[in-house]
């Protein structure tokens, strides 16, 4: 995977939350503040921007620039997360001109651990983590039985959907939601929906299914 | 009194809504003084509600006078941008309500006390019974 693979993820990523913008404002309108959509697409937007204006020279300085933006830009809590997730990969890459498939999994351990130190939320929280790291766990998995890439990324998507539709029952223990308590169940976490979203984007970037 | 003023701690509140930290701010400045070094980072850059990490780093660069800066977010991204750029023993987070935190630090502040003093002056509003 080189620089173009990682653009070609951001812009999927971004087509695909423009896309489900008002599907994820709608998710956040039943147990958060109704703006995940809004914010993460206006986030996305400035992402590629920033790409467009400074474009970068490896897979590396993709990420970095993209979760740099995504802090700036986003306003709510999607910002710090993703940024930092995003950031964390790219610190993760280095300089590397090319990105195995071994790489790929150690820097999304990478922006998981950073993800989970900022917002302190666990597995079972119902927040993006509860996509998030199945989808790390499933790769990592597929990548060590020696798949191919875009079954291995095909693996993880599955899980993060998955995970999402998981949080569905589960009671908010951390976020807006958890403030609702109990009137947090039976809703699909935004944060998790959106991270089903882009582990997606990173499954299209690797070719057609 | 030598005329040079000791430096004092820094204080910026960080809301989602650029009001509600600019009065937080104000009432900071009336309860510590209003020579206590104070800045509000509220909203996002293009006036939304929400945070804005630029603007949370330029109010720390303006009240840091050398002894440190407590930072006093409300809650969600306010606190996540908070964490962003904290730097242990200089730039720290104040885990207390926004109000009774900011008011606890401002007369700790205006005081004379150090950072270390003002970080847990704020956090005893967390307990503060009002009744």
């Amino acid at each position: 995977m080189d620089t173009s693979f990682f653009l070609a993820w951001i812009k999927e990523a971004a087509t695909a939350v423009q896309a489900e913008r008002d599907h994820l404002t709608q998710l956040d309108a039943a147990i958060g503040d109704a703006d995940h959509g809004a914010n993460l697409d206006r986030g996305f937007a400035a992402v590629r921007q920033v790409l467009a204006d400074t474009p970068p020279q490896t897979p590396g300085a993709v990420l970095v620039q993209a979760g740099s933006a995504l802090i700036r830009k986003v306003g709510g809590a999607s910002g710090p997360l993703y940024g930092t997730a995003f950031r964390q990969m790219g610190r993760a890459l280095g300089e590397a001109p090319e990105v195995t498939p071994a790489d790929l999994v150690t820097a999304l351990e990478a922006a998981q651990e950073g993800v989970q130190k900022l917002g302190g939320a666990a597995e079972g929280d119902k927040t993006l983590v509860d996509a998030f790291a199945p989808a790390v766990r499933a790769l990592a998995q597929a990548v060590q039985d020696g798949a191919n890439l875009e079954d291995a990324l095909q693996t993880a998507t599955a899980a993060a959907e998955e995970g999402a539709r998981a949080t569905v029952p589960l009671q908010a223990r951390k976020g807006r939601a958890s403030y609702l308590g109990p009137r947090s169940v039976g809703h699909k976490d935004p944060g998790a929906a959106s991270t089903a979203l882009i582990f997606a984007a990173l499954r299209r970037a690797a070719g057609p299914a | 009194m030598d005329g040079q003023a000791r430096p004092m701690v820094g204080i910026v509140i960080v809301s989602h809504s650029s009001r509600l930290a600019e009065e937080v701010a104000a009432l900071v400045r009336e309860f510590g003084g209003a020579n206590v070094p104070v800045a509000a980072a509220g909203g996002t850059d293009d006036g939304r509600l929400g945070t804005s990490l630029d603007k949370v780093i330029t109010a720390v660069e303006s009240v840091d006078q050398g002894a440190g800066v407590v930072l006093i977010p409300d809650l969600g991204s306010s606190v996540l941008t908070a964490k962003l750029v904290e730097e242990p023993g200089s730039v720290v987070i104040a885990d207390v309500p926004l109000v009774e935190g900011a008011i606890a630090a401002a007369v700790t502040v205006g005081g004379g006390g150090s950072l270390p003093d003002v970080l847990s002056s704020a956090e005893e509003a967390r307990t503060f019974r009002k009744l």
